[in-house]
């Protein structure tokens, strides 16, 4: 459906994209992930001819995006990040004056409209003025503009930002619901959002594809770096002793790669503190193992969760622009860390 | 034609808007004050009268048209919905020319509004139809001229208020160059003057004398300014 070749975006002398090259299957649902100006939207902007590229390849159903952009724009339906709505018209006047510039015959368009508001459930919001709409609804509206000339491709550009929690679990229904009838292709800068709605997802970072990959093979990628800090105490032994059996239990664990025991984390008899990197999330292997072999587990915890892992990866390197997003971030989190909790302050 | 799907949207927009009907009413009131002054000059003729009829709404149909044509591509750019324009399978000059039509039509109105005024100096007075004609062909002309002046000046900015002073910059300047013509010698004097938007270019008319150059003149500078404009929406995809 998508064939990208060295593709190459410039603004000025500064590169937003490239060199990037992939391929995108019909009916896949692709997930674009990365931090804010790695490259996502100008790659969705060129893929709804939007933006020309500087350089490289954007095929769209083997139609050049280039050469033949109107009829790239007619398979095409775009969301961007910033829903492009008419507040002084109502829900369906917008969707019908969408379908009509998008080619839909006069004489369809009514049902167009009709059917598209009842797949992305606007239907009741119909003659409202979108102006006065939810921002969740009007995410729907953008959404429902993408679709309404039935597209072979979807574009959505972070459709998820800015809806509260109930909003985004009925967005990734909505998202989940094209697959099949149509190819889709969404960006966000946050992997939990993204991990649930795709079939595949490439990372992008510096205007290049980092990875690529399914959620689960990226899941495994991501946890092979990952550790679990381990609390340990066993009844009448020693510290020593406690660390030596966990770690004879723990080496005979699949998926353990190393153990390495720290200075106890707490005061007390028989009181071991080991961090354990594994290759694989076999946390509960490591719970049942050490209760088997008689150590008692004060605390058992992933020392990072997924997502922040992820942010690594993407900012790893020596670049400028890391080393300030780690060292805010770092400042961050001992900041919230140095903080009392906010019942503390009310008490 | 999809460039008419354009059009009646932002007929559409004008109408539901306070915009277009402000524009409109406070052009007819200073075009209705303007004529109730000259007409009480006693020694006018009525096809002088006429004359100064034609004249003094140039300026409100060029204020009008810079009013009207301020939000056309500005305000689709800092709503972001130029994005639904630019992505769907269009053509950039079907864009500009579905814009350009709204705000000419909806200028148009406002000058047949003022039919009125004419039309009592036709019954009360003693002037041909040709010269009314005449008239409101070369208002429409200049309205126009200054309405694809102000859609190339709102392709250029992002705020409307920002267009409309560029587009005022570029009407007073084009207006202007009669003086430029009158301060050089021949043969500039004659070319600068030919270039002047309004001075030489549209009195013709207001005498109800119709000239195929002048007509062509002006549409040639809508003829320009809308190509401009259209240059200028290719321009950013490259951007």
């Amino acid at each position: 459906m998508i064939e990208i070749q060295e593709l190459y975006k410039y603004y000025g002398d500064r590169r937003a994209l490239g060199p990037l090259s992939t391929r995108i299957g019909q009916g896949e649902v692709v997930g674009l992930l990365g931090l804010n100006g790695a490259g996502k939207t100008t790659t969705l902007r060129i893929l709804a001819c939007d933006l020309l590229p500087t350089s490289g390849s954007v095929r769209v159903a083997g139609i050049d995006v280039v050469e033949r952009p109107d009829e790239v724009r007619a398979k095409v339906g775009y969301l961007p990040d910033r829903p492009p709505l008419y507040d002084d018209m109502t829900v369906r006047e917008y969707l019908s004056y969408a379908a009509r510039l998008r080619n839909v015959p006069v004489a369809q368009v009514k049902k167009r409209v009709t059917d598209v508001a009842e797949l992305t459930e606007i239907a009741e919001v119909g003659n409202q003025l979108i102006g006065s709409l939810s921002h969740g609804f009007k995410q729907r509206v953008g959404i429902a503009q993408a679709i309404v000339h039935g597209p072979e491709l979807v574009v959505l550009d972070e459709p998820i930002s800015g809806l509260d929690p109930v909003q985004i679990m009925e967005m990734r229904d909505l998202v989940r619901g094209l697959r099949g009838a149509h190819t889709v292709v969404v960006s966000s800068h946050i992997l939990t959002e993204i991990s649930e709605t795709c079939d595949r997802i490439l990372v992008i970072k510096d205007g290049r594809i980092a990875w690529s990959g399914t959620e689960t093979e990226l899941s495994a990628t991501l946890k092979q770096g990952m550790h679990i800090a381990l609390t340990l105490r066993t009844a009448g032994a020693s510290s020593e002793s406690t660390a030596d059996k966990a770690r004879a239990t723990l080496s005979g664990i699949n998926g353990v790669r190393d153990v390495e025991v720290l200075e106890p984390a707490e005061a007390g008899d028989g009181i071991a503190t080991l961090r354990v990197a594994i290759t694989s999330d076999v946390r509960e292997e490591v719970g049942k193992g050490l209760i088997a072999a008689g150590v008692g587990i004060l605390e058992l915890s992933r020392e990072k969760e997924l997502e922040s892992m992820f942010l690594e990866l993407l900012e790893e390197g020596d670049d400028q622009a890391g080393r300030k997003r780690r060292k805010k971030r770092h400042a961050d989190t001992e900041l919230a860390a140095s903080q009392p909790p906010a019942s503390k302050e009310l008490s | 034609m999809r460039a008419l799907v354009i059009a009646r949207r932002e007929l559409y927009a004008y109408l539901r808007s306070p915009l277009g009907s402000a524009i409109i009413a406070a052009a007819l009131l200073v075009d209705g004050i303007l004529f109730y002054f000259a007409s009480l000059e006693p020694k006018r003729l009525s096809a002088q009268l006429l004359t100064q009829f034609f004249y003094d709404s140039s300026a409100a149909t060029m204020v009008a048209g810079l009013l009207l044509s301020m939000r056309l591509l500005a305000e689709e750019r800092q709503s972001g919905t130029i994005t639904l324009l630019n992505t769907a399978p269009i053509r950039d000059r079907d864009i500009v020319f579905g814009k350009f039509i709204s705000a000419f039509g909806v200028l148009t109105l406002m000058n047949v509004l003022t039919a009125y005024m004419p039309l009592m100096v036709y019954l009360r007075g003693k002037v041909s139809v040709g010269h009314i004609l005449v008239g409101y062909l070369g208002m429409i002309l200049l309205g126009a001229a200054v309405t694809a002046i102000g859609l190339f000046a709102s392709s250029l900015a992002r705020s409307q208020v920002v267009a409309v002073i560029i587009g005022a910059a570029m009407v007073a300047s084009m207006i202007l160059l009669w003086v430029v013509a009158r301060a050089v010698d021949p043969p500039f004097n004659t070319f600068f003057s030919g270039l002047a938007l309004h001075h030489e270019n549209y009195r013709p008319f207001m005498v109800g004398t119709l000239s195929f150059d002048r007509v062509a003149y002006y549409l040639m500078v809508t003829y320009f300014f809308l190509l401009s404009a259209t240059k200028v929406l290719e321009a950013r995809r490259w951007r």
